[in-house]
């Protein structure tokens, strides 16, 4: 593609109409949708799959031997075999299915962590977490004694490697960290932490949840031990989330909840638990979510992850550019590299306020602390305004948010 | 006129310059150390959070008010107002103006008349410039947050009050 080809495409965006919902005006404006990182919206294809199933297919899965329960399963396993293909896992038992991101960390803190640590035992997490990747940790922590450590983040809003580096010594347990911060879009060098926590035996979580979305993934080259993310944040449907352990890793783990499917056998002396990674999914699954979010796969495998980011790339650096460029800005979070997301602050007008303005003017942010008070605390303040794009987002999005902007100026000036 | 200048108008309507006055230099914004009565007050969903501080008399009577804290325009414009109109009332007569905000401002959208002589009468008609929150759902809260932080604090509740 040339230069020209290039601008072109990030003033239309290719994938736009395949957004139903953004062919909308909310509050007699055309809806600006800057919110993909709080959840992003569905194309078409993922709200008719999950429509033909819900018509055509549904029964429950892995019970019946009836045809629809048959086609039910073939769909839910079939995702399955999709998501590791995405991500790159050795095996498909190595995919397990959760309600999402959060589900998925609290199955690794209890199932796994909880059994091996207990007092002198750190656990390493970083200043830039979402809170569903430090509460669950302190939970274990409370529950065992553990230590909580916290590596620290810079005036950018990017880790302190060195800190990190000396922070992993060897009565650390476990290290969880963020693909990519939620508040602040820094996309942290996870590769080589996981080379550094390798080479001292740490096991290592990734929070993916905004990784996957916006960057390709592959688990066995990042070589991590588990990797967590949702399905509502890469264009699928809300309630469906992965987690992908290392086999051996979560062959050894016991279940994290009992109920029907992740047994073999049960009796009242004794229950032999199922195979994974069925061990790991009691009760009836979110069948119709992991259809869509296998469409949700197919949509994204179709455009290629590299074009993805390499449009959001080019489309966030106009972003951060139009908002440097407006009097009152002040950007937070100034990461070398960054995906998706920046917050920023307006003069001296309260986030709320500002989300209110932009929604009167159809653009819809998010405002507030983002799940990520920790972060919020390092810069001194109490939220953040968030922008977040995805590809079907156009430099026509980040204009209009600019405008909305001015007009806010104005109601507080 | 048109859709676009009505929403505008409707914006307007909600950051009256009463408003932007009351949250750019809030009244009575502090500590009250010899308070009888203090509650906190947090909004869970946008992390609005204060302190109201109130000193009431032997004849139970609001002798001062104070508040301290962080939240957006409307809730520091709020709690800056209720400073104003509470200091020199009665406590039921606050409590009554608690519940006459609360239900004109939520769902009820009830109106209740208060027995007020002309001095707080003129004070309770600048909390009409809360209203125009009526047209914005998501953030009734922020409007209410300081009284029910004064309701609590009455009541001496020992839990912080939400809006939830």
């Amino acid at each position: 593609m040339t230069q020209a080809q290039r601008q072109r495409a990030l003033a239309a965006s290719d994938w736009r109409e395949d957004f139903p919902i953004l062919h909308q005006s909310v509050n007699g404006q055309p809806l600006v949708y800057l919110d993909s990182a709080a959840s992003a919206q569905q194309p078409t294809s993922v709200i008719d799959a999950v429509a033909r199933y819900q018509r055509e297919d549904h029964a429950n899965v892995h019970r019946g031997v009836h045809t629809l329960s048959h086609r039910a399963t073939e769909l839910y396993e079939g995702s399955r075999d999709k998501i590791r293909e995405f991500v790159n896992a050795t095996s498909r038992t190595e995919i397990v299915l959760t309600s999402g991101t959060t589900e998925s960390i609290n199955l690794v803190a209890q199932s796994f962590c909880r059994p091996r640590v207990g007092p002198g035992d750190k656990i390493l997490i970083t200043h830039l977490e979402h809170h569903a990747n430090i509460v669950p940790w302190q939970m274990v922590c409370e529950q065992t004694g553990a230590e909580l450590v916290v590596a620290p983040i810079d005036e950018q809003g990017q880790l302190k490697l060195e800190s990190m580096w000396s922070l992993m010594t060897d009565d650390v347990a476990m290290l969880a960290v963020g693909h990519v911060s939620n508040a602040l879009g820094t996309v942290n060098p996870v590769k080589e932490i996981i080379a550094r926590a390798k080479a001292r035996d740490i096991p290592v979580l990734i929070d993916g949840a905004q990784g996957v979305p916006h960057l390709s993934v592959d688990v066995q080259d990042l070589d991590c031990d588990f990797y967590a993310f949702s399905g509502h944040k890469m264009f699928g449907p809300t309630g469906t989330g992965v987690l992908y352990g290392r086999e051996a890793l979560l062959d050894a783990m016991p279940p994290y909840q009992g109920g029907g499917d992740m047994i073999l056998e049960v009796s009242f002396e004794s229950t032999i638990y199922n195979e994974l990674p069925y061990k790991f999914e009691a009760g009836t699954p979110n069948i119709a979510g992991v259809v869509g979010l296998g469409a949700a796969i197919d949509y994204l495998q179709a455009i290629g992850m590299s074009r993805i980011a390499d449009y959001e790339h080019r489309l966030h650096d106009y972003l951060v550019a139009k908002l440097k460029d407006f009097d009152g800005i002040r950007l937070i979070g100034t990461a070398s590299d960054q995906a998706s997301v920046q917050s920023f602050l307006l003069d001296d007008i309260h986030s709320h306020d500002l989300g209110t303005i932009l929604d009167h003017q159809g653009v819809a942010i998010r405002t507030g602390h983002h799940c990520a008070m920790p972060v919020m605390t390092h810069f001194g303040i109490s939220g953040t305004s968030r922008a977040s794009i995805a590809f079907y987002n156009n430099k026509d999005d980040v204009d209009k948010l600019i405008t909305a902007l001015s007009k806010a100026q104005q109601v507080f000036g | 006129m048109t859709l676009n200048a009505v929403e505008n108008d409707n914006i307007q309507d909600l950051y009256r310059e009463l408003i932007l006055d009351h949250a750019r230099a809030p009244r009575h914004f502090g500590r009250l150390d010899d308070a009888t009565h203090t509650a906190l007050g947090i909004n869970p969903l946008c992390g609005d959070k204060l302190t109201l501080y109130v000193r009431v008399d032997d004849e139970g009577t609001i002798e001062a008010s104070a508040f301290e804290g962080s939240g957006c325009a409307i809730s520091i414009a709020s709690a800056s107002l209720l400073t104003d109109i509470v200091t020199g009332v009665p406590v039921d007569k606050a409590e009554q103006v608690f519940r006459s905000i609360t239900g004109r401002l939520t769902d009820t959208g009830e109106d209740n008349d208060i027995d007020a002589e002309p001095s707080l009468q003129e004070r309770l008609d600048k909390l009409r410039a809360l209203d125009g929150v009526r047209d914005f759902p998501s953030r009734v809260k922020c409007a209410t947050l300081a009284w029910h932080a004064l309701h609590s604090a009455l009541g001496n509740d020992a839990k912080p009050a939400t809006t939830e």
